[in-house]
Parts: C-alpha cells; sequence; structure tokens
C-alpha cells in the first residue's frame, strides 16, 4: 500500500515546490509530528513488555485522570496494530480466494461463517490461548485484545479486497495480461490501485466497530479470574466497579477526543488520497483535506522521497522481474482428476467435521441442553427483530428528514459517524444505573443496550439512502400533489429501502454479537441478567465452561448464518433487483 | 494464423452453446484484415482468440508458425474502452508493456515519447487519462500499443466509444500513419461493425455470421489508398455489404444450409417502439429506402438499427432486398393505424410468423390458473440459447406479447398470465 500512496503524494509537491522555501512551517509542523509519533509509539509499546505472572503480578488499573492520556495511548496503540495485522490478513487471504478458483471454493464460504461468529465469545478461548503462549508477560494479553479486535475487522476487509479484485474491468485485465505485466506489476499497478477504495472505506468501518471489541477485551474475567490490561476500556470497567461516575465522564470525553483525532490525523488523510485511485474515467472535483494539502506543501517529505526513490525503483524492477510471467505458459486446462480429489477431500472434511459437532453434541452437553440453549438463542432473536423494528420506526423518518436537507445533512452527518464508532459499551454503566433505580428487568432493557450500538448503522444508511433520491423524483411528487403518506408509500419507502437492508443487516450483526455484552451487565456488586443466548454465553465465559461456551458460540454462529439466508439475502437481492433508483 | 478454430460454452440446460464454428482466418504480414459482424457473431471472442486470450475448444492457433501457448507476444491490442489505468500518467500507461519487457527506464521513455509524438500527445505526457477527452485517451490506448511494435496490432471496436466525429478523425489518423508506411505494426486486425470503418481501412473484410459465429465470406477491397468515402466504388461496395449483412442467406461464398430449428428462429433484440419507428419513417419516405442512407439520416450504427430491420422482416412488416428496405402491405397498415388497430396487426403477424408463440398461447390456456413461470420458458428457449441469448430471448419476448395483448407479464412473480381484460371482452365484441 506504501509503495503507491507517496508517489502520488510527491508527484504533486513537486509541482508546488518551485514557489516554496526550502523549509517552511509546513516541515516544521510535520517533523515535529513525526518525532512526536514515534516517540509515544516506542513509549508505549515498550509498556507491553512489563512482566506479568498470573495471579500474583497483574497490571491494575487507576481511576485518577491524569492516567487517561496514557491508558488512550495504549488501547489506540493495541487498534493499530489490530489493523496492520487486518490488513495484513485481508491481503493473503483476499488475494489467494481471488487468485485462485478452488481456494475460492472454501475461501469465500468459510469467510462468511467468520463474519457470522460472536467474536466477543471467543474470547476466554483466545485469552487462555495467549497467556499460555507468552508466559511471563503482558504480552499474551496485549495479544488477546488485539486477537478480538482483529476479528472485529479482518473478515470485513478480506471480502471487500476479494469483491473488489474480482470486479476488475474484463479489459483491464486483459490488458495487463497481454502486455505481459508481471504479477508484481499486475497488483501493485493494477489490483491494489483498483481496491484500495473499497478497502480503505472498509477499514475505517470496521476500525470503528473496533472500539466496541476493544473495551470488551480489556477487562475480562476467564475462568472466575478477572484480567486486566491498562488501557481505556478496563479504565471503565474499573470506574464501573468503583461505581465512580466521575471518571466514567472522563473516559467519554477521552474516548470522543480520540475517535475524532484518530479521524483527521488518520482516516481523513486516507480517504482523500485513494480518491485519486476511482475507476471511472469522469473528471470530478478532487477531495481536499487539510492534513494531506499540509504534506503536499512540505519539501521534508520530498527530501526523503528523494533519497529512497532510486531504492523503490531498484526494488520495484527486482520483485517485478521475480514474479515475471513465462514467456511460455502452461495455461488453464484444470485438470479433471486434481480436481475430483480436491472435491473429495473437502467433502471428507466438511463430514468429519459435521460428524465431530454432532459427537460433541451428544456427548458433552447432551440433547436437552441444546434446546435450552437454542430456546434463549429464539429469546435473543427476538430482542433482535424487536430492536431493529424500534430503531427503523424511530430513526427512519429522522433520516428521511436529514437527508432532504442538505444543511442538517452537512451537520449531523459527521456526528452520526462519530456515534457509530462510539463504543457502546462506555454507556452501559448508566443504562445499567437507570435500569436499576427503575426497576426494570434487564430482559426488556437489554434490548435498549443492544440498540446503542446498532441503530447508528440504520440511521447513516438511511440518511445516505434518502440523499441518493434524485431530486426530479421529489419534485415530481410534490407537482402531482402526493400527500404525505402517498408519498412515503410510492417513493420514500422504495427510494431508500436499498440503504435501509444495508443498515440493517450491520445493525443486525452487531446487535448479535452486542448481545454478549447486553445480556449480563453489573454496576459495582449488583449484577443484572436477561434470559438469553447472550447472557448463556457470557456467563459459561465467565465460568470457564468450555462445552458450554462452544455450544453457546456455534449455536449463535448457526442463527447469525440462517438469518443471513432466510432474511437478509432475499431483501437484498430484491432491493438490487426492484428497487434501484438509476 | 487461426486453423479450424471453434469455441464453445457449456449451456445450463446442459449441452453447449457454440459460439464459434470451425473457423480459419489467415493474416498475413503488411495486411489490414477487418472482422465484420453484428453482435452474436462471436467476433470479439475470435479475436481474444487470436490474442491468447482465450483457449479454443477445438483447433488451434499458429504464430509464425508455431502453435500459441498462452499469450500472444507478438500482439498488442487496442481496447473498446481503452483499458487505460486512470492512476498513472500518460507517459506512464503508455511505458506500461516496456517494463514487463525488461526495458531500461530511460529506453521506455524514450520510445514512449516517440510513440505518443506519433499520435499527437506532445504536452501530455504528464497529465492523467480522467484530464483527457475520450479521443486523447484512445490515443494513449494506441501509443501504448505502438511502442510495443507488434506483429500484429489488434482493435477491438476501438472508435466505437468515440462520438461520430472524434471516431471519424481519429480513423483517419490511423489510416493515414498505415498509408504513409510509418506504422509500428507489420499487420492489423480490427473487430467492428461499422461497414464504413471496415471499407475505409481493410485491404481484405472477413463477414462473419451469427448464432453460431462462423465465417460466411471474404470481400477484397482494393480501392486505391487514401480512399475517398464517396468514390463510385467505395459507395458501391458499402452498399453490397449491407445487402449481404441484412440479408442472412446471401452467399458471400458459399454458406452452409442453417441448421437453426424453424420453431425457434432468433428474435432479433428490438423493441417494438424501435419497429414501428422504423416503419413510420420508410413509409413517411415512400414505403422504401436504402439502408446506408436510412442508418445516416437516422445516426444510427448498423448494429442498432439492424435489429428493428431484421424483426420487421421476421414478422412480415418489411423485406430487405439489395440494400434497400421496402414496406409490405401490413407493415404499411401497422405503421399508418391507430393505437389499438396497430396492436391487433402486431398480433396477427406475431403470431403467423413465430410459431413458439403459439406453444406459449397454448400452455397459457392449458394451466388451471392461467400463468406460466419465468424458468418453464427458459428452460425451453435454454436448450436453443446460450443462459445470457435465452434472457434476452425472453426478454424480447414479454416485449412483443405485451404490445400484441397476448399475455401480460409480473416482473416480481416472473410469471406469464392471460391478460384479464382480453376474456372479459371478448364475448361482448363477437
Amino acid at each position: 500500500m506504501s509503495l503507491n500512496f507517496p508517489r502520488k503524494f510527491f508527484a504533486f509537491s513537486l509541482q508546488a515546490d518551485v514557489k516554496r522555501p526550502a523549509l517552511g512551517l509546513a516541515d516544521f509542523t510535520i517533523g515535529l509530528g513525526v518525532l512526536t509519533l514515534l516517540y509515544v509509539v516506542s513509549r508505549v509499546g515498550a509498556e507491553s513488555f512489563v512482566k506479568f505472572s498470573p495471579p500474583d503480578i497483574i497490571p491494575s488499573v487507576g481511576l485518577d485522570p491524569r492516567n487517561l492520556p496514557n491508558y488512550a495511548a495504549r488501547s489506540t496503540l493495541r487498534m493499530f496494530v489490530a489493523l496492520g495485522f487486518s490488513t495484513l490478513f485481508t491481503f493473503v487471504y483476499g488475494y489467494t480466494a481471488a487468485r485462485s478458483k478452488r481456494a475460492e471454493r472454501v475461501l469465500v464460504p468459510l469467510l462468511d461463517i467468520l463474519q457470522s461468529v460472536p467474536v466477543l465469545g471467543f474470547l476466554s478461548v483466545t485469552v487462555t490461548a495467549f497467556i499460555a503462549l507468552f508466559r511471563g508477560s503482558l504480552l499474551g494479553l496485549e495479544a488477546a485484545s488485539i486477537f478480538a479486535i482483529f476479528t472485529g475487522q479482518a473478515w470485513n476487509m478480506a471480502f471487500s479486497l476479494y469483491q473488489s479484485l474480482r470486479s476488475v474491468p474484463s479489459e483491464l485485465d486483459e490488458m495487463a495480461t497481454l502486455y505481459r505485466l508481471s504479477a508484481w506489476e499486475r497488483f501493485t499497478r493494477l489490483e491494489l490501485p483498483a481496491s484500495v477504495i473499497g478497502l480503505v472505506w472498509n477499514g475505517m468501518m470496521s476500525f470503528g466497530g473496533g472500539w466496541f471489541f476493544l473495551a470488551a477485551s480489556e477487562a475480562i474475567s476467564v475462568l472466575n479470574r478477572q484480567y486486566t490490561l491498562p488501557g481505556i476500556g478496563s479504565y471503565v470497567a474499573a470506574a464501573i466497579a468503583a461505581k465512580d461516575l466521575k471518571a466514567l465522564g472522563w473516559a467519554i470525553v477521552t474516548m470522543i477526543v480520540l475517535i475524532l483525532v484518530i479521524d483527521q490525523l488518520f482516516w481523513k488523510p486516507l480517504v482523500t488520497v485513494a480518491d485519486r485511485y476511482k475507476l471511472e474515467l469522469s473528471a470530478g472535483e478532487e477531495r481536499r483535506f487539510w492534513l494531506v494539502d499540509l504534506w503536499r506543501s512540505a519539501s521534508l517529505p520530498r527530501y526523503a522521497e528523494r533519497l529512497i526513490e532510486p531504492l523503490l525503483h531498484k526494488c520495484d524492477r527486482m520483485l517485478s522481474r521475480a514474479t515475471a510471467v513465462p514467456s511460455t505458459t502452461q495455461q488453464g486446462r484444470v485438470s479433471k482428476k486434481g480436481d475430483i480429489v480436491y472435491n473429495a477431500v473437502l467433502i471428507l472434511v466438511t463430514a468429519g467435521l459435521l460428524f465431530a459437532a454432532v459427537r460433541f453434541v451428544l456427548t458433552e452437553v447432551g440433547i436437552g441442553e441444546v434446546g435450552h440453549a437454542a430456546t434463549l438463542g429464539l429469546l435473543t432473536l427476538a430482542r433482535v427483530f424487536a430492536l431493529l423494528i424500534f430503531s427503523t420506526l424511530v430513526w427512519t423518518p429522522v433520516g428521511v428528514a436529514i437527508g432532504f436537507s442538505p444543511k442538517l445533512a452537512r451537520i449531523s452527518q459527521p456526528i452520526v459517524q462519530i456515534l457509530a464508532s462510539f463504543p457502546a459499551n462506555f454507556l452501559f454503566p448508566f443504562a445499567t444505573l437507570g435500569f436499576i433505580k427503575l426497576g426494570l428487568s434487564l430482559n426488556w432493557g437489554s434490548m435498549l443496550l443492544m440498540a446503542l450500538g446498532a441503530q447508528w448503522y440504520l440511521l447513516f444508511n438511511v440518511i445516505g439512502g434518502a440523499q441518493s433520491i434524485p431530486n426530479d423524483l421529489r419534485e415530481m411528487a410534490a407537482s402531482i400533489g402526493l400527500r404525505r403518506s402517498r408519498e412515503w408509500r410510492a417513493l420514500i419507502g422504495p427510494g431508500i429501502f436499498g440503504s435501509w437492508v444495508t443498515g440493517a443487516i450491520t445493525a443486525s450483526g452487531g446487535a448479535w454479537n452486542a448481545s454478549i455484552v447486553s445480556e449480563l451487565v453489573s454496576w459495582g456488586d449488583t449484577t443484572l441478567k436477561a434470559n438469553g443466548l447472550g447472557a448463556y454465553i457470557a456467563e459459561a465465559t465467565a465460568k470457564g465452561d468450555w462445552p458450554r461456551i462452544a455450544l453457546g458460540v456455534g449455536l449463535m454462529s448457526i442463527f447469525v448464518v440462517t438469518l443471513n439466508r432466510l432474511v437478509w439475502r432475499p431483501l437484498y437481492d430484491m432491493a438490487e433487483n426492484k428497487y434501484r433508483l438509476g | 494464423m487461426a486453423e479450424q478454430v471453434a469455441k464453445s460454452f457449456p449451456l445450463p440446460a446442459g449441452g453447449e452453446q457454440t459460439v464459434l464454428e470451425e473457423v480459419t482466418v489467415n493474416i498475413l504480414p503488411g495486411e489490414v484484415v477487418a472482422l465484420l459482424g453484428r453482435s452474436g457473431s462471436g467476433k470479439s471472442t475470435l479475436l481474444r482468440i487470436l490474442a491468447g486470450l482465450i483457449q479454443p475448444s477445438r483447433g488451434r492457433v499458429l504464430m509464425n508458425g508455431v502453435p500459441l501457448e498462452g499469450p500472444n507476444a507478438e500482439v498488442a491490442m487496442v481496447f473498446q474502452s481503452f483499458a487505460l489505468l486512470p492512476w498513472l500518467t500518460v507517459q506512464e500507461n503508455a511505458e506500461l508493456g516496456l517494463f514487463a519487457r525488461g526495458v531500461s527506464k530511460e529506453a521506455a521513455e524514450k520510445e514512449a515519447t516517440l510513440a505518443l509524438s506519433m499520435v499527437g500527445l506532445e504536452g501530455f505526457e504528464g497529465a492523467y487519462p480522467k484530464e483527457l477527452s475520450g479521443g486523447m485517451r484512445q490515443r494513449v490506448g494506441f501509443a501504448r500499443a505502438f511502442v510495443m511494435k507488434p506483429d500484429v496490432l489488434m482493435m477491438d471496436e476501438p472508435f466505437s466509444a468515440l462520438d461520430v466525429l472524434t471516431a471519424e478523425n481519429l480513423r483517419g489518423e490511423i489510416s493515414d500513419l498505415w498509408e504513409r508506411g510509418v506504422f509500428p505494426a507489420k499487420s492489423i486486425l480490427i473487430v467492428t461493425h461499422n461497414i464504413e470503418e471496415a471499407v475505409l481501412l481493410a485491404d481484405r473484410i472477413v463477414i462473419l455470421g451469427t448464432n453460431p459465429g462462423c465465417i460466411r465470406g471474404e470481400v477484397k477491397v482494393d480501392i486505391p489508398r487514401p480512399r475517398d468515402k464517396k468514390g463510385a466504388r467505395f459507395v458501391a461496395l458499402v452498399d453490397y455489404i449491407y445487402t449481404v449483412m441484412t440479408n442472412p442467406n446471401a452467399p458471400v461464398g458459399e454458406l452452409p444450409a442453417r441448421k437453426d430449428s424453424e420453431r425457434f428462429p432468433m428474435l432479433p433484440h428490438a423493441r417494438v417502439g424501435g419497429i414501428s419507428g422504423l416503419l413510420e419513417i420508410v413509409n413517411d419516405r415512400g414505403g422504401r429506402e436504402d439502408l446506408p442512407k436510412l442508418a445516416d439520416s437516422v445516426r444510427l450504427e448498423v448494429d442498432d438499427l439492424l435489429p428493428a430491420v431484421d424483426a420487421s422482416v421476421l414478422l412480415g412488416l418489411a423485406e430487405v432486398a439489395h440494400g434497400d428496405v421496402t414496406i409490405t402491405d401490413a407493415g404499411r397498415e401497422f405503421a399508418t393505424a391507430g393505437v389499438h388497430r396497430s396492436h391487433e396487426i402486431f398480433k396477427e403477424q406475431f403470431l403467423s410468423h413465430v410459431p413458439f408463440v403459439t406453444s406459449v398461447i397454448q400452455a397459457l390456456s392449458q394451466k388451471k390458473d392461467g400463468r406460466i413461470g419465468k424458468d418453464f420458458l427458459l428452460n425451453i428457449l435454454d436448450e436453443h440459447f446460450s443462459a445470457s441469448e435465452a434472457e434476452r430471448q425472453f426478454e424480447t419476448l414479454v416485449d412483443w406479447g405485451r404490445y400484441a395483448h397476448l399475455f401480460e407479464y409480473d416482473a416480481d412473480e416472473e410469471r406469464l398470465y392471460r391478460p384479464e381484460e382480453e376474456s372479459l371482452h371478448e364475448p361482448s365484441e363477437r
């Protein structure tokens, strides 16, 4: 990724170069920024290597707000390390799936399933495994937390890359073949640029979702033991245990600042730069962003580029030669025999897994337990549906009103985006406190908790959908005097349907995941519990009851996959075929 | 160069769809060959087989006497959609193929600059494709092909994505380069559906037939260059090829007998609106019109005009002979009748000329609920056409059937059903 981005950066800075003094304010700012970043990263990174050997030495979290910057930095570092791994995984997985027909048959359905597995249900497994792996170092807990964030990001991103690679226009593909681009050249000149926009947007969304998993994974009790990893998530957990509302407030402020800063310094610049890699050739307005402009007006990056350019060029040519297409290729003609063997192995493995699953259920937990957990699953399912219906009723009119008014949209869209990436679990304590005061059962309350995170996806997709309804159609509706109710049925409803489905799919996925932390909450030493599959998994995790964890997570995955197949996929197809505007 | 090449794709209903049947073409050094055919003639498929981008199902391709394996290294291609990388500059796009050949940076720059100046793009080296107009983009496409100095330069409808004037201009420049003997390729193979373009550029025109694609024959173009589009021989040749193209059974050399079963003539993909529009124009001009003139006056490419012509012929509303289209009595009545009457005429012609539709109506009346699913019809069509063609056949059938009030179609349920008015009104009309 880095190889192609700076090239365009520099191409522009060269043009601006003529009029500028050798070193300016921009250089000072950028230099200072880079040095600060390096210092913080090395300092915070070193803290991960402190000694940790439970149960004797466990890092503690102090509730003094002055600790917060440090905690926030450590959490942020975790997020970025996870993002790095997700990107790496994405390239390997997505690329393999798109390039090899055989791999595709396994990898794509597998991705579909992995996307449906509730990440939080796995925390117990991974925490135990990673602690054993890095014995005596805090790195084990770090790794477990990073892994939790990773699993929340990687599947989405890999899928996005796979889809971008598959939808490279066929003539461009033929061009690359006919002009014999090496595999390296094909990747850097064609495939990576063609998929970078999707990847950046997906990365940004997944990163936003990652805060939720970060908060949940920094403080977790596994096998009746509380593990704490210093960070903003564990700070919140400590505040809850100490019933410290003020500390909670500080944490929320810090979180908002963090989201804003990362958006300004990282994602906005990336999105701005990625925008150049649009496939369509239509000349449009170029995106601008202050940090990108600052970078382009500075001369330091240009000096650096002049230093490394020859080296980059040499690397480029070397990699290109190493991956050159052989002059005569034995093409295509996939051997039938190989296919049969491959299929046979696939069937055997699948059958083996099925057998193991059935055996596990019968011997470890018994049919009765499966029935019990499935009933709880239905309860959670009902909650997910109820919250979707409720959120739709509340947010659709609001979203449409915002979408129809350009002024409102300009103001509110960044706010909604921040709300969507704000980890809802930071707000849980306030809600929990409310439930306790009002004596409201969590059976109802958990719906609200799940909605806290999930509803925003619905809102901002509806806003987007309303914005995409052509003005002509709205004027038509006004000119023929459609009444409000008719206009909704004939124009607005169908017009936003597609976006609503997209939003609902994301919201539903988020709600399932959130059920694990929403159906079992506590304030101080008061614990509230709802009947549902999420609470079932959370309880099993706390007790370290492996068979029940596996059963709960497995069942939840099955629920999500089935829901996707039976409800969301058909709705999505319908939106694509019937209600597409333009 | 290509020997007995055939290509088929598997059909969804089992069996396979033959896209190209036993085709042999030969391209000699120093000549310009045009592959002329309508959509569905497999001309682009043939081009890609020759370029080594697609493997033929049978037969082989020889390049300079050696059987081809994988992409043809002696070939460069100019694409219909330009196939430029938007994030690379004009210069970088032009150099693309050279780096892959291991040419040094300096040498590549020199070559690219030379090629760019040949197509009139000096001074645009640092521009990005999106800053250029369509015509200039295709010039970059040509420059990228030129730097390769290929044995054969292949062009896949290179001018069809450009507007009329730009295409005319660029076409002229390319033929000019060829005539001056500075063209950086030994031969040219151009795929086109534009008859004038083929006559202007080619030494030899290979005319392809449709369904399945096959070679109907070859026309030698021995008009001296530079060619005058208004010259008598030029006009005569264009007219002749129009005649051949509008009449699938006219001999261009020898033709194999058509194998299509009579019940399944391929419905040309024309909307009823297009058919009636065409007939109205022809009727206004005295019931007879020269096809090239007609195409010119309505500013349409042949490919866009021919389906409507074919459909009129199939339905017995018009006849085509010697490059002229003549309206029949039924056609005249159809073109002049009021809305209600024209629906009826269309219905009569549809029923009497397309036997398949009668079977559809029968099937509808035999079903108790008077409905049949799209799947049912697609299954039948799949046996005769490829999946995408079957889908198009179905769309055309529905369009025509709706116009003729023979049946209605519910796109949500994907079912055909009998129109209700008919069963209600029929008794009172009788």
